[in-house]
């Protein structure tokens, strides 16, 4: 089986994800409004710019976004009974994984970018330096991989998995320099370097705002590398529990 | 030509020892039927055969490939209608179709055709594009097969494919599955219907407890168990089932219904001592009939604990 075959097919899966799961009303009027409310609730009362508010924005929508519906693809098909004939046809499980991933890289996407043209347009926001959007498709690709890798316990219950999800999720919004910027975080800075959203927000703030903690050549390859890894990761722990699934 | 070859095949989960150690061959072009009670290790046997379960120990060949080693090779030749299935509910039965296609890298123009082809076989063609959750159970199960021959299979496994359908759907099904098998597709029948497995199985494998403890065609299963020959007879009064037991000439006596089932091996035997019994008791034999072993007598004598 060639390699282009299998990425074919999984552009299948990302096909069928898209219209089973994100392209619907619901879906993605959330996918805007919970990341934005989230945000409005931390900035109220607080006196902050609009260059140091709009990447805490765009990071927390991509993030959001990105991770909330992968998560749950998995555990749904196995209660819907769709699950065991994907896995019984000529696809390898990686490609399934990845086309699980583009699908929910597209979606994060697309929100993100309505808030990317919101912040010019509306906002008068300038972005700087290019190298954000090949930063914000690879942060897309590491956060859809970190949601495909929660859902790899082999349980048939969505809210299991979005409980995993959340415990994961919430703590990295905040040790990511969101709302508190790193250099601000004293001693407790390191915890913010295992957070690959931490590399996503340096690498907004620097093109919005001009200023950073890492070069963003690091950003990206800390990106790069935390995509890589979640990657190889869900597979393996998808791999070890398809066989529970059923 | 074999179509499977299996060796040796074992599953343990934590343990417990689901399928052990079976062996069979299906020749390409058999109608073969997986028979067993609930837990007899038939869908985990499917599951190694379709490269979803890894097998403890053992192997399986698949049109000559082998499922561990390459299982997408071997995928790309079957058909697979796994038991409790379901579509993609919020999709319609066209994209359902489209979707098995492209994930069988069928080009798009050939999916369109197929898929067609396969609704109006299917009955479905007039609701392909309705989302398949307006559907009623016996429409998602054809469906369900349908999507099961996209790839125009050499190898189709039918995991209890009719189960709990309508008389309607069942027919259909059942004619379609003569007819898959007429035109060279070898077909892998699980099924708890002992009568469809009869009607429609070149060979069947009889499973109990993870292994397999009869494999035959149907009629060769039968004629082992001349023991299951029986005579049905009712009388116009009461009659206790024990009363016809005959000293050893009748094996097994009990009550179906109103009537009172005989087992022996010499039922010519057996007519003169009713017709005798019927004279000495009064009671008015209405009706009597002998029926040869069925294989659900076979398959009931197998499993039994």
């Amino acid at each position: 089986m060639n390699f282009i075959g299998q990425l074919k097919r999984s552009l299948a899966v990302t096909k069928k994800d898209l219209f089973v799961f994100y392209l619907k009303g619901p879906v993605l009027i959330s996918g805007i409004l919970m990341p934005s409310f989230l945000f409005i609730a931390f900035i109220i009362g607080r006196n902050l710019s609009i260059s140091f508010l709009i990447p805490g924005l765009l990071g927390m929508a991509l993030f959001v976004t990105v991770s909330s519906i992968g998560p749950v693809v998995a555990p749904w098909e196995t209660r819907m009974k769709t699950f065991e004939r994907l896995v019984s046809a000529p696809i390898a499980l990686w490609a399934i994984i990845l086309g699980d991933i583009v699908a929910s890289l597209m979606f994060g996407l697309f929100i993100t970018f309505f808030i990317f043209i919101v912040s010019i347009i509306l906002l008068g926001v300038e972005i700087i330096s290019l190298s954000l959007v090949i930063g914000t498709v690879i942060a897309a690709f590491c956060f859809s991989s970190l949601g495909l890798l929660i859902s790899a316990p082999p349980t048939d219950n969505p809210s299991n998995i979005m409980m995993l999800s959340s415990m994961i999720k919430f703590p990295l919004l905040f040790i990511s320099g969101i709302f508190v910027p790193i250099s601000s975080m004293g001693k407790w800075k390191f915890i913010s370097y295992i957070s690959p959203l931490t590399y996503y927000i340096d690498l907004a703030r620097y093109s919005v705002e001009g200023t950073n903690n890492f070069s963003p050549g690091i950003d990206l390859l800390a990106l790069l590398g935390f995509s890589i890894l979640f990657f190889i990761i869900a597979i393996r722990w998808h791999k070890k529990s398809l066989a529970k699934r059923f | 030509m074999y179509s499977i070859k299996a060796r040796d095949l074992t599953k343990k989960f934590n343990g417990f020892t689901a399928v052990d150690k079976i062996s069979f061959v299906v020749k390409s072009g058999e109608l073969f039927g997986l028979l067993g009670p609930n837990g007899a290790g038939k869908t985990t046997t499917i599951r190694m055969l379709t490269g979803i379960f890894k097998p403890t120990n053992g192997t399986a060949l698949i049109e000559g490939y082998d499922i561990q080693k390459n299982p997408l090779e071997a995928k790309q030749l079957m058909g697979i209608v796994p038991e409790m299935a379901n579509a993609y509910v919020d999709l319609s039965a066209l994209r359902n179709l489209m979707l098995m296609g492209e994930l069988y890298g069928i080009r798009k123009k050939e999916i369109v055709k197929k898929a067609e082809n396969l609704l109006k076989l299917f009955g479905l063609y007039e609701k392909r594009n309705n989302k398949v959750k307006t559907f009623s159970k016996g429409m998602q199960q054809r469906l369900i097969v349908a999507m099961g021959l996209v790839n125009n299979p050499k190898l189709l496994f039918l995991d209890e494919p009719a189960a709990g359908l309508d008389i309607g759907s069942v027919r259909l099904i059942r004619k379609l599955i003569k007819e898959f098998n007429s035109k060279g597709i070898t077909i892998i029948l699980t099924t708890h219907n002992i009568e469809e497995a009869n009607q429609l199985c070149d060979r069947v494998a009889i499973m109990n407890h993870g292994k397999i403890i009869a494999i035959d065609s149907p009629e060769k299963l039968k004629s082992t168990f001349q023991s299951t020959a029986s005579i049905e007879v009712a009388f116009d009064k009461k009659v206790k089932a024990e009363e016809l037991l005959f000293g050893d000439v009748v094996t097994e006596a009990k009550k179906v219904g109103d009537k009172i089932r005989l087992y022996s091996k010499r039922t010519e035997e057996v007519i003169p001592m009713l017709v005798e019994y019927s004279n000495s008791s009064g009671s008015k034999i209405i009706s009597l009939n002998t029926l040869a072993p069925n294989l659900e007598d076979v398959f009931v004598k197998l499993t039994k604990e």
